[in-house]
């Protein structure tokens, strides 16, 4: 079996692996971070979205062995011990979330929108940008209000420690 | 997914040299259509060779009147280019449009044209603005590379490591999507340079992507979107139909997205 290292949530893991295990797989198995969530396993729903060297992918489409020397950051990754990352305190402050199983996703992909497009997100934007993430409770309402606090929040904090 | 053996080559040299030698390889760039297809089981390659390592597959360039695009650049990578929204911002804006953004992050511009999927945004485009497929072993251009249904001119261990994009032109590219897969129902590319104009259909055709003569010409003499009232459009014998569309609407669709595609590549 492939051996493969990559470095997760900051720190440094490896493991030996069928090549056709996945990075999700990876996750949930291997190191036992199971925030990352398998929805649909098609690449539809983006439950599985973690960071990869910076950006947001599916980790149900990506093979572990593939991230050999990647730096990969999880859900499990994003707090600073028991403080919540901005974006996550934001999804806690707006309600956007029901049943949460989409939330990990959600949050990581907004993360990463908040990093391509900075700070200030329009609603439109928002939207048009959750084309990969799918949840089946809120109706996305809550979600885009949580995505644009927490963006905000993001900047703020940006703003403050400079 | 059944398992496989997996090569990650350094370099297109390693990769040359690896695909002629391993037994049953496919060459894996993104993996966004691949790895689904691997674990429906609908592919079970022995070996899957990793392009994704070879630093000389990837970027964008522009040479004199092209821009050069490498096979491993991700379709994220040609929507936010700099260089490729100011040379053709159309084809910036197609690669936007591609799946969503983290499969924009994965996807690449090599895989998707090597799959030559019949609903696939690329394949339209490279076709309209007259794109050449640069390979490990030749060059060929778009018009005979697409040669059907997911097939394509490439021979056995050939490996796409570039497209080059002639620019000059006035090009749009606009679909109708599919409001569950988000695929191109009917995606059409348009690309005007001086007199000749060239219209692409994708997601349409039983065959895969194809020219629509027939708007070419009536366009050629005036660009506008009335010049193709009375044109009649694509036979439906020859689209597709399905649960999602009929053969007769999809050539509908192909008038009215041609259409707009006009209007956009006009900046209007």
């Amino acid at each position: 079996m492939p051996k493969v290292s990559m470095t997760v949530n900051g720190k440094r893991v490896s493991a030996n692996v069928d090549s056709r295990t996945l990075l999700v797989e990876f996750l949930r198995s291997e190191q036992r971070l199971t925030g990352t969530h398998v929805g649909c396993d098609t690449s539809q729903c983006g439950a599985c979205v973690v960071h990869v060297n910076g950006k947001a992918i599916k980790s149900c489409t990506t093979l572990a062995v593939a991230c050999e020397g990647a730096v990969v950051t999880t859900i499990e990754g994003l707090a600073n011990g028991t403080e919540l990352h901005p974006m996550q305190a934001a999804f806690r402050t707006h309600h956007g979330l029901q049943c949460g199983f989409c939330t990990p996703g959600m949050i990581m992909a907004a993360v990463d929108m908040v990093n391509r497009l900075g700070y200030d997100l329009s609603e439109e934007t928002i939207r048009h940008e959750l084309e990969g993430n799918i949840c089946r409770c809120t109706g996305y309402h809550n979600i885009v209000k949580a995505i644009q606090a927490g963006a905000a929040a993001m900047g703020g904090m940006k703003v403050a420690a400079e | 997914m059944y398992n496989f053996n997996y090569h990650r080559p350094s370099t297109l040299r390693q990769a040359n040299g690896l695909v002629g030698k391993v037994e049953d390889n496919k060459l894996l760039g993104g993996g966004q259509t691949l790895l689904p297809t691997m674990k429906q089981r609908l592919a079970s390659p022995a070996a899957l060779i990793d392009l994704s390592a070879i630093p000389e597959l990837s970027g964008i360039e522009q040479k004199g009147r092209n821009l050069v695009i490498g096979a491993t650049t991700t379709h994220a990578e040609v929507a936010s280019s700099d260089l490729v929204k100011a040379a053709i911002p159309g084809f910036a804006a197609l690669a936007g449009g591609i799946g969503d953004p983290h499969v924009r992050h994965k996807g690449t511009i090599g895989g998707s044209i090597a799959n030559n999927d019949p609903a696939a945004d690329y394949p339209a485009a490279c076709l309209a603005l007259g794109a050449t497929i640069v390979t490990n072993k030749r060059r060929i251009a778009a018009g005979d590379f697409f040669t059907g249904m997911f097939s394509t001119a490439l021979d056995e261990g050939e490996i796409i490591t570039k497209v080059i994009v002639p620019t000059g032109a006035k090009f749009a590219y606009t679909k109708f999507r599919n409001p569950a897969s988000r695929y191109a129902m009917v995606g059409v590319a348009v690309a005007k340079k001086g007199a000749k104009v060239a219209v692409a259909v994708t997601g349409a055709g039983s065959d895969g992507v194809f020219r629509w003569a027939d708007a070419e010409a009536a366009l050629g003499k005036r660009f506008n979107p009335k010049a193709l009232d009375g044109v009649k459009t694509p036979d439906a014998k020859d689209l597709n139909g399905d649960i999602h569309a009929s053969a007769d609407y999809r050539s509908h669709l192909i008038g009215v997205m041609t259409r707009r595609a006009v209007t956009a590549a006009s900046g209007k």
